[in-house]
């Protein structure tokens, strides 16, 4: 089913500028593939070379990180599900 | 005053602008944090790669602030949220570098977000002095994430007076 995940302005160079994209998929999991699968230059952005989301992405269920949702990825999207991609910001010297 | 030098760097095509009251205010902000690292939005005109005006945000990293920054997700869009509902547009962060150069670190690099600038201070204190601002320079994450590329910072001064 369709599901709507928002873009934060870093990754629109991805997305063809756009700031929301739809794609299909039945879960949080599902939803990030296809969104990969259409728009490949996010690939190396929000995953790392083992495959997992990186430590800066989060992703969010309509108010909640799906980090701390029972199931997390696996959860399951209702139609018109919104998700947003937010990037935490973190660094340092050494 | 050798800090606020523009620094031409051919290797990168990048030019990130911002005048002197917003980097005096960001300057000012890394001051007031040190001994700790403290990071902040750079809003703007991205087209343009002008900077307009410089957000302070909150450092949330509770073990080695000295040394490490973090703003969580929540921070982050509230702050990015009220910046473009003002039709202001992000073009990067800022950080600063306590006692240590304007340079990215691996940490650093393994956590930028592309297509952005990411501002770095230096702030150091001598021997016998306060804390002064040592450089800033400006990075941008490359495409392969394999390193950061030096940008040019162009630093512009209040506009001339009209004539009378």
């Amino acid at each position: 089913m369709p599901v709507t995940v928002h873009i934060p302005t870093a990754l629109r160079a991805y997305t063809e500028k756009q700031a929301a994209v739809s794609v299909e998929g039945d879960t949080v999991d599902a939803a990030l593939q296809a969104l990969t699968t259409t728009y490949g230059g996010l690939e190396r952005h929000l995953r790392g070379p083992d495959g997992k989301l990186r430590s800066f992405v989060n992703v969010y269920l309509g108010d909640e990180d799906i980090r701390f949702l029972p199931e997390k990825g696996a959860t399951a999207l209702a139609p018109g599900a919104e998700l947003s991609i937010v990037p935490s910001i973190a660094g340092g010297a050494r | 005053m050798s800090s606020l030098t523009a620094r031409p760097d051919t290797r990168s095509g990048t030019t990130l602008h911002i005048g002197l009251d917003e980097l005096g205010r960001l300057h000012a902000h890394a001051l007031r944090g040190y001994p700790h690292e403290v990071v902040g939005l750079l809003g703007g005109d991205r087209g343009l790669g002008e900077v307009r005006q410089v957000v302070p945000l909150e450092n949330e990293h509770a073990d080695a602030p000295e040394r490490r920054f973090r703003v969580d997700g929540r921070q982050l869009m509230r702050a990015e949220r009220a910046l473009e509902a003002d039709g202001v547009e992000v073009l990067g962060y800022y950080h600063s570098h306590p006692d240590h150069p304007a340079s990215w670190s691996d940490e650093d690099r393994d956590q930028a977000l592309p297509d952005m600038s990411y501002v770095i201070t230096s702030i150091s204190a001598g021997p016998d002095g306060p804390p002064r601002v040592a450089d800033t320079r400006s990075w941008r994450l490359r495409e392969d994430r394999s390193g950061m590329d030096h940008e040019t910072l162009v630093v512009a001064g209040p506009a001339p007076a009209p004539e009378p």
